[in-house]
């Protein structure tokens, strides 16, 4: 079946993200084998029951082992078409990795992000320009699916839809597809081309990709709601969140997620050689992601600034020791307090303890707040509704919203979590509007 | 230190590690570096009428990751000249007076064998071992295997070499036979002075599947080879066990079959070997690893309190009997410790799907047709909605625990296990004393 397939404006080669080395570089064949023999094949795997997206993990590893490779990753795309991604990116110390039984043996647990990586990029390697294909569609039914946003949960959906025959149409507000595994993820984690690549793969079935599209801004979800037998809303988060303080406003002052795209993406974006000292504000994943890129991009003194202490912080323990292997230090019970400028320029962050109610200067020449994203409170319709965190409230099983065709998953429903929760939530979706037709969907 | 030196049918070596027949033996040099690493003996590559070879010769199969589990070789006796072998021969028995040499034989004819035999014994032989058991090539031309599976033949041609031979004779025994103390009784009424066994298995190793060839390949076809390695060592203890323990066989064995350390080592004299000998071992890891066998069957002695080798020879005999004469009253069952389990759940699916339905857990489905003592008895035709337990186990719900009245102590929870010692097989002591089937048949019972 020949189907068009969707384009993009090309990535620019000048990125700042290119700098960044692979913190988990791809397994060869043989270290592949090795590990996979490791693996000791357990029945009802605490692995499976800690992936969101519920991979039978020891099923595809047991596939390596056997050479049979291409099962292998369809165990895997079965559960999470964004299987390349989330290979990579998934936090998996505190996923899978972290329920490994091996960890009780003292031994060293199965690197399963690494073998997911292996099975998913060798396969996809293979299938391009084979004479077989992982997954084939079905003839079309007749039912057609708006999804807005081209992120993880709605790549996910999609594909899931169009595999069962369902046209899938996506509008993108941004030049490309991928949301922010394209834009928001660590460059040493996945890169840009990569993401652009599984998403290629991810739409190859005929799911059509309207870029430069905002709902709500060139088209009314009301509309979409009209014309389309049910919508996904996968829009993510909005933009980062301003702490409110003296001096806030100006230049030398970034939001996280906003800084992070910029190195991802912005072939503009250089860092300053005057810039020496940077002072991040906040505990999450996010701050702590921009504060490693930012060290690793050379800066000196790169200073983690949270209100609470360590054990209080949301990012995870790992993430923090990995940037902190970098140089990034953290510094606790710091409640932000102004951004001292002279001559309009950076000098300092002064915080206040809250132990001891001092007030102290850091000197900085630039600010990063990373303090969460502002929830995208647009595009709803009668009978959406959304709590009082931001998130849109869904049905926890089908993601379906109150709105009876309209579904939603990824941070827009869950307030910012993994790539994997996003994938989940857009299968889970895609189930869930097909059996609203009465379609058992094959990969369920 | 235990005193490992032995006298085999007349064979003296300072220690029960030979290096069996084959490449680690092709040549002089290779035996004197041999004993210097600390063989105490060597059977040196089958000498004949020397071959071509083919190429490629050997093939394996590896398993989960570990290399070499079973080897198989299409490669035949010496094809170095015989002249050129009894040279060297002469000079390693030089060289090293106190180790013992061996020389494997293949020839056809009486006259051939004579020749062969003045040969060695003029070379400086402690004992010639009569190759009747390769499974490849020489077969096709009459020898090998061809003679060990015809016990006659076997007999009259171990006679003929008696007639010449003026050191000790061993027999070397092909287990590709249907019961293998025919040949191994053949042999003494040919008047062998001891046994060798087990020679390699007649096998295909595998199939390369790119190019649909068997292995080893040469050019666009491959032949049936002999098979080896540590694979065949629970053949090969079968073999020289069931020889030992017959009374029929009063001569000594030479233990042969993927024995790779100590372990091997001391298993195989404690069912009735006087020495070993290795040669896939020391085809994948070198001569050094005899420094390991002899330090570890030192230790081993000591610890049991023997103080010579020959002390542990048919030591395991007594345990080994027929089906027959086992206990039926006998029970133990499996017990978990729920302290080192790591909830992997291998013995549950194993119990479940590969044996008789007696662990169960908390999270899984089990088999509808259990949960009465004799559940195994009741008719089970149809596949029944299984089962879902609850807490039935204590308190964390990953460890399976173990139906006490249904679990008939197979072992293969305990087998499958990962974690050491976290499996055991306990006895449930009974009233009932000891009743075989041989007892039950004596009584008139079934």
């Amino acid at each position: 079946m020949s189907v068009e397939q969707p384009t993009w404006k090309a990535l620019p080669d000048d990125r700042a993200e290119l700098q960044f080395a692979d913190a988990k570089p791809a397994f060869s064949d043989a270290e592949a084998v090795i590990e996979a023999n490791r693996c000791l094949y357990c029945y009802d795997a605490p692995c499976i029951k800690a992936c969101p997206a519920g991979i039978d993990i020891p099923a595809f590893i047991n596939k390596i082992a056997t050479g049979n490779i291409r099962g292998s990753a369809k165990t895997i795309f079965k559960s999470n078409m964004l299987g390349v991604s989330t290979a990579r990116v998934c936090p998996v110390d505190v996923l899978c990795v972290g329920a490994c039984v091996l960890n009780d043996l003292n031994e060293q647990p199965i690197r399963i992000g690494r073998l997911q990586r292996y099975a998913t990029d060798e396969t996809l390697e293979a299938e391009s320009g084979a004479d077989w294909e992982l997954f084939t569609p079905k003839a079309a039914i007749g039912k057609r699916v708006a999804l807005v946003g081209a992120g993880p949960a709605a790549l996910a959906c999609a594909a899931h839809l169009v595999l069962e025959g369902v046209t899938a149409v996506i509008y993108e507000k941004d030049d490309r597809p991928g949301g922010l595994n394209l834009t928001g993820v660590a460059p040493y984690k996945l890169q840009s081309e990569a993401a652009l690549a599984e998403a290629k793969w991810l739409l190859r079935n005929g799911v059509q990709l309207k870029t430069g599209v905002q709902v709500g801004r060139d088209i009314e979800l009301e509309q979409l709601i009209k014309q389309y037998d049910a919508i996904f809303i996968g829009v993510g988060l909005g933009s980062d969140k301003a702490l409110g303080i003296p001096g806030e406003e100006g230049p030398g002052v970034w939001g996280g997620s906003g800084l992070i795209r910029k190195i991802k993406n912005d072939p503009s974006f250089e860092l300053p050689d005057d810039v020496q000292a940077i002072v991040v504000i906040g505990g999450g994943n996010t701050a702590i992601d921009i504060a490693r890129e930012l060290a690793m991009l050379g800066v000196p003194d790169v200073k983690m600034l949270y209100r609470r202490t360590v054990g209080e912080m949301p990012g995870y323990g790992h993430e923090l020791q990995g940037a902190r292997k970098y140089g990034v230090r953290l510094l606790e019970r710091l409640t932000p307090t102004a951004v001292i400028r002279v001559g309009g320029r950076v000098t300092a962050f002064r915080a206040t303890s809250t132990a001891s109610g001092v007030a102290s200067d850091y000197p900085c020449d630039w600010v990063v707040v990373a303090i969460g994203q502002e929830k995208h409170a647009v595009h709803l319709a009668d009978g959406i509704e959304v709590d009082e965190k931001g998130r849109m409230v869904v049905d926890r099983q089908t993601r379906r919203t109150g709105h009876s065709k309209v579904y939603a998953g990824g941070d827009c429903i869950n307030g910012g979590q993994e790539v994997v929760n996003a994938a989940t939530d857009g299968r889970e979706a895609a189930f869930a509007m097909l059996r609203s037709w009465d379609i058992a969907p094959e990969l369920a | 230190m235990a005193d490992l030196s032995i006298d085999m049918c007349g064979i003296k070596s300072p220690n029960p590690f030979w290096l069996g027949s084959g490449p680690p033996t092709n040549s002089g040099e290779q035996v004197m570096r041999a004993f210097d690493a600390g063989w105490g003996g060597a059977v040196w590559k089958t000498l004949g009428e020397p071959i071509v070879n083919v190429s490629s010769r050997l093939g394996a199969i590896d398993y989960a990751g570990a290399r070499m589990m079973g080897l198989n070789n299409i490669e035949l006796i010496t094809d170095r000249p015989l002249d050129t072998n009894f040279k060297e021969m002469y000079a390693v028995k030089k060289r090293y007076p106190d180790h013992a040499v061996i020389v494997s034989l293949m020839v056809e004819t009486k006259e051939e064998w004579r020749d062969i035999i003045k040969r060695s014994e003029d070379a400086g032989a402690d004992g010639l071992e009569l190759n009747f058991g390769c499974p490849h090539g020489m077969c096709e031309r009459g020898m090998g295997s061809a003679v060990g599976q015809e016990p006659r033949v076997l007999a009259e041609i171990t006679s003929w070499v008696k007639e010449y031979a003026q050191v000790p004779v061993l027999v070397k025994l092909t287990p590709n036979v249907g019961d293998i103390l025919v040949p191994g009784k053949a042999a003494v009424e040919g008047g062998a002075d001891g046994l060798s066994l087990i020679n390699t298995i007649k096998s295909i190793i595998g199939v390369n599947l790119d190019t649909l060839i068997p292995m080893p390949t040469v050019g666009s076809q491959s032949s049936q080879g002999g098979y080896c390695g540590p694979a065949v060592k629970p053949i090969a203890l079968h073999m020289v066990g069931a020889l030992a323990r017959n009374p029929g066989v009063t001569i000594p064995i030479s233990a042969i079959g993927g024995i790779s350390d100590w372990r091997d080592t001391a298993e195989f004299l404690a069912l009735g070997a006087t020495s070993v000998q290795v040669c896939t071992a020391v085809m994948h890891e070198g001569y050094r690893i005899v420094e390991d066998m002899i330090e570890g069957l030192n230790y081993y002695l000591d610890a049991g309190g023997l103080a010579s080798v020959t002390d542990l020879v048919g030591k395991a005999l007594p345990g080994f009997t027929e089906w027959g004469e086992l206990d039926l009253n006998y029970n133990v069952i499996a017990k978990i410790d729920s302290e080192t389990c790591i909830g992997c759940q291998l013995c549950y699916v194993a119990c479940l799907d590969g044996a008789h339905q007696c662990i169960h857990t908390d999270q899984g489905p089990c088999s509808a047709y259990h949960g009465e003592p004799d559940h195994g008895a009741h008719p089970r035709d149809v596949v029944q909605p299984p089962i879902w337990h609850q807490n039935g186990g204590g308190a964390d719900p990953h460890v399976p625990f173990v139906d006490e009245q249904e679990c008939i102590g197979c072992n293969l929870c305990k087998l499958v296990c990962p974690v050491p010692g976290c499996i055991t097989m306990e006895e449930v002591p009974t009233s009932a004393g000891k009743e075989s089937w041989n007892d039950r048949l004596a009584k008139g019972l079934s």
